[in-house]
């Protein structure tokens, strides 16, 4: 079956230079999942959570129970308890994960 | 008119929601979405105090009674109603809609009752109305989770009306007023508000029933059952000490499991028991500003909760999956219900500018007020688990993480237009608090928008997003569930029935096999004896009697001689 799609041999094609484009294709990653673009996401991250504990010089924390008001209190402390917290889920879940055909769906 | 006010709102949807099946599909849609508008007008035309009174029995009921705490969440029942009926009118059958809707109008019925047999009579409804929602799911799945929803309801409203009526009988009154949990009728009724609730150990039909039904009706699950009892225990239990533990471990259990767990809406099912856990620890607190954030985080929870499920339920409806290793980069092709789940999760989490960031924070600032460390330093904690479990990972799983092949298109503009109203009430809520803080029960003086508290928030969330990514390896998705309480009567509990029954059946025929022989040799031994052979019966020789006449005369004879 020949291809009808193809045009006639004799135009001219111009030569279209490989670029990179903006357009997600089957063949090329989105530009939200690129490796350059993660690391620009991350770096980016990186400088909105130093700001944030640097924007504690700025407000004044009203601290009940003396702790709370330290610097970045709220970033070890959110930090550390989803550290704790995955921790505990992983060990309790050697104990309690089964199949999901356990009860036979 | 004073007329309409007197009749009790949630009727209206309930004998709606009756006729929904028997409409055609236009008079159908136009009723789903004109009932809950109407609904939401008419509690707003309710007076405070009591408006309606008939006796029953020996006690005088109050079906219908205003005050600001019954408003608020028959308001927010009411809009979800609509809500859920706009998301569900393309894709839901009739009869499953008629159910959301007896649903949702028997929990505008309990919120808006004075009395404690009414609460009862429509808390028994609204078991009816959504078992029969998750039965509507169609898969055998769904029948077998419907069945133990049931069993486990059923055991709760009998909890509850054992608690009643040793209530009832001991003050003679039904008013339903504050408690305090001091007696065994009080302790049931508490029990069985609990039940409802999702607290341990009965808290595993969440995630066995809702996720078994369909998609649109799990949005509508995941309202009314669980902020009815958050609204029973605010009007009933206020201040009672135990539900602060009881909402600690809801919160914990539901971050744990949530982090384990595969299935997206099996997720947010667990969040939901973890956000009420909250609301009951709230509750628990017993201060104005613990009760009127419980109160808050009821009304913009089944928002944001709605809004998620809708996002989960859209893509369950576009893909047919609902395992997280199924799915990822779906951010691709649905980019309206990425961002509408992106929302609500920010919402779920208390990030500035979102819904969240202006309720549950009164429940942190109250325990702080309190002096209560560890359950401040416990819910702070918490605060973070939150996103981690559901601000970040279900959209991460679903949308983003790894390219899964698939490219399901948004879902249908019905759907869509549900997710963007309750979006924007996410967003408008978080930047705009006034008009709920206006309907709460008590005065609010909360700030929620103060310097500290924004940076003391977003560091906690963006430090526990750091962690997130930091620590993803460990948190590969298997494919497995995770044994909960319902583990003790789904496989224990059946082991041991199946014993059971195999002994007594083993009993019964060893009895009745016994019981035949040693009357087989009863009647043999009668036989032996009394038969025609038998010493006792058989035919004697006339000789053999006169010899034993004989004898016996002989006898006779010998002992006249003693006197």
């Amino acid at each position: 079956m020949t291809d009808s799609r193809q045009p006639p041999p004799s135009a001219a094609k111009p030569a279209t230079p490989k670029t990179e484009t903006n357009w997600p294709s089957e063949t090329q990653p989105h530009w939200l999942v690129r490796p350059t673009t993660i690391r620009g996401l991350w770096l980016i991250f990186i400088i909105i959570l130093a700001g944030t504990v640097a924007a504690q010089f700025y407000v004044h924390v009203h601290s009940e129970f003396g702790i709370e008001g330290t610097l970045g209190f709220n970033a070890w402390y959110g930090f550390g308890a989803c550290v704790a917290l995955i921790v505990v889920a992983k060990i309790l879940g050697v104990l309690i994960k089964r199949t999901d055909t356990y009860y036979g769906n | 008119m004073t007329s309409i006010s007197a009749l009790p709102p949630g009727l209206i949807l309930v004998i709606g929601g009756m006729i929904l099946p028997l409409v055609n599909a236009s008079v159908r849609h136009f009723l789903l979405l004109l009932l809950p508008l109407i609904v939401l007008w008419m509690i707003w035309q309710v007076p405070d105090g009591v408006v309606l009174q008939t006796s029953f029995l020996d006690y005088q009921l109050t079906p219908l009674k205003g005050d600001s705490l019954s408003r608020l969440f028959a308001t927010i029942f009411a809009i979800m109603a609509f809500a859920g009926g706009l998301f569900a009118v393309r894709i839901a059958k009739p009869s499953e809609l008629m159910a959301a809707y007896l649903y949702a109008g028997s929990a505008v019925g309990v919120a808006m009752a004075g009395d404690l047999i009414t609460v009862f009579v429509f808390w028994e409804i609204m078991a009816v109305g959504s078992t029969m929602v998750v039965w509507s799911g169609g898969t055998p799945a769904a029948r077998a989770a419907g069945m133990r929803y049931v069993m486990i309801h059923l055991l709760g409203g009998v909890v509850l009306m054992i608690g009643l009526a040793g209530h009832i009988s001991e003050t003679g009154s039904v008013a339903f007023v504050a408690m305090e949990p001091d007696a065994w009728p009080r302790w049931l009724i508490l029990a069985g508000f609990l039940i409802n609730a999702g607290a341990p150990p009965l808290s595993a039909w969440i995630p066995d029933a809702y996720v078994e039904s369909s998609p649109s009706g799990m949005v509508f699950l995941s309202a009314f059952t669980t902020k009815t009892a958050v609204y029973v225990l605010l009007r009933g239990f206020p201040g009672a000490e135990i539900l602060i533990f009881i909402g600690l471990y809801m919160i914990f259990y539901g971050i744990v499991y949530a982090l384990l767990e595969n299935d997206m809406r099996r997720i947010l099912a667990y969040s939901i028991v973890n956000q009420v856990g909250f609301m009951v620890t709230g509750i628990g607190i017993g201060t104005m500003m613990s009760l009127n954030g419980a109160a808050a985080h009821a009304f913009t929870h089944i928002i944001y909760k709605a809004l998620l499920l809708m996002s989960a339920g859209s893509v369950l409806h576009m893909t047919g999956k609902r395992k997280c290793t199924d799915l990822g980069g779906l951010f691709r092709t649905m980019p309206l219900t990425m961002v509408c789940g992106t929302i609500g999760a920010l919402a779920i989490s208390s990030f500035p500018l979102t819904s969240g960031f202006i309720s549950k924070s009164m429940i942190n600032q109250s325990a702080a007020d309190e002096g209560f460390l560890i359950v401040w330093f416990l819910l702070a904690a918490a605060s973070a688990g939150v996103f981690l479990h559901a601000g970040i990972k279900f959209p991460w799983f679903v949308f983003f993480q790894k390219d899964s092949g698939l490219r399901p298109p948004d879902p249908p503009w019905t759907m869509r237009t549900a997710m963007i109203l309750l979006a924007a009430l996410c967003i408008g809520l978080g930047v705009w608090p006034d008009p709920l803080y206006a309907i709460l029960p008590n005065p609010v003086d909360y700030v929620p928008y103060t310097g500290p508290h924004v940076v003391a928030q977003l560091q906690l969330l963006l430090f526990s997003g750091l962690a997130f990514f930091v620590l993803l390896p460990a948190m590969k998705r298997t494919l497995t569930i995770s044994l909960d309480w319902d583990w003790f009567y789904r496989s224990l509990g059946q082991t041991v029935v199946r014993r059971v029954v195999t002994w007594v059946e083993h009993s019964a025929t060893l009895l009745k096999e016994d019981t035949k022989a040693q009357l087989k040799e009863f009647v043999d031994a009668v036989i032996r004896h009394h038969g025609p052979q038998g010493a006792m019966a058989r035919t004697w020789p006339t000789g053999a009697t006169v010899l034993w006449a004989a004898i016996l005369l002989g006898a006779f004879l010998i002992a006249s001689f003693y006197p």
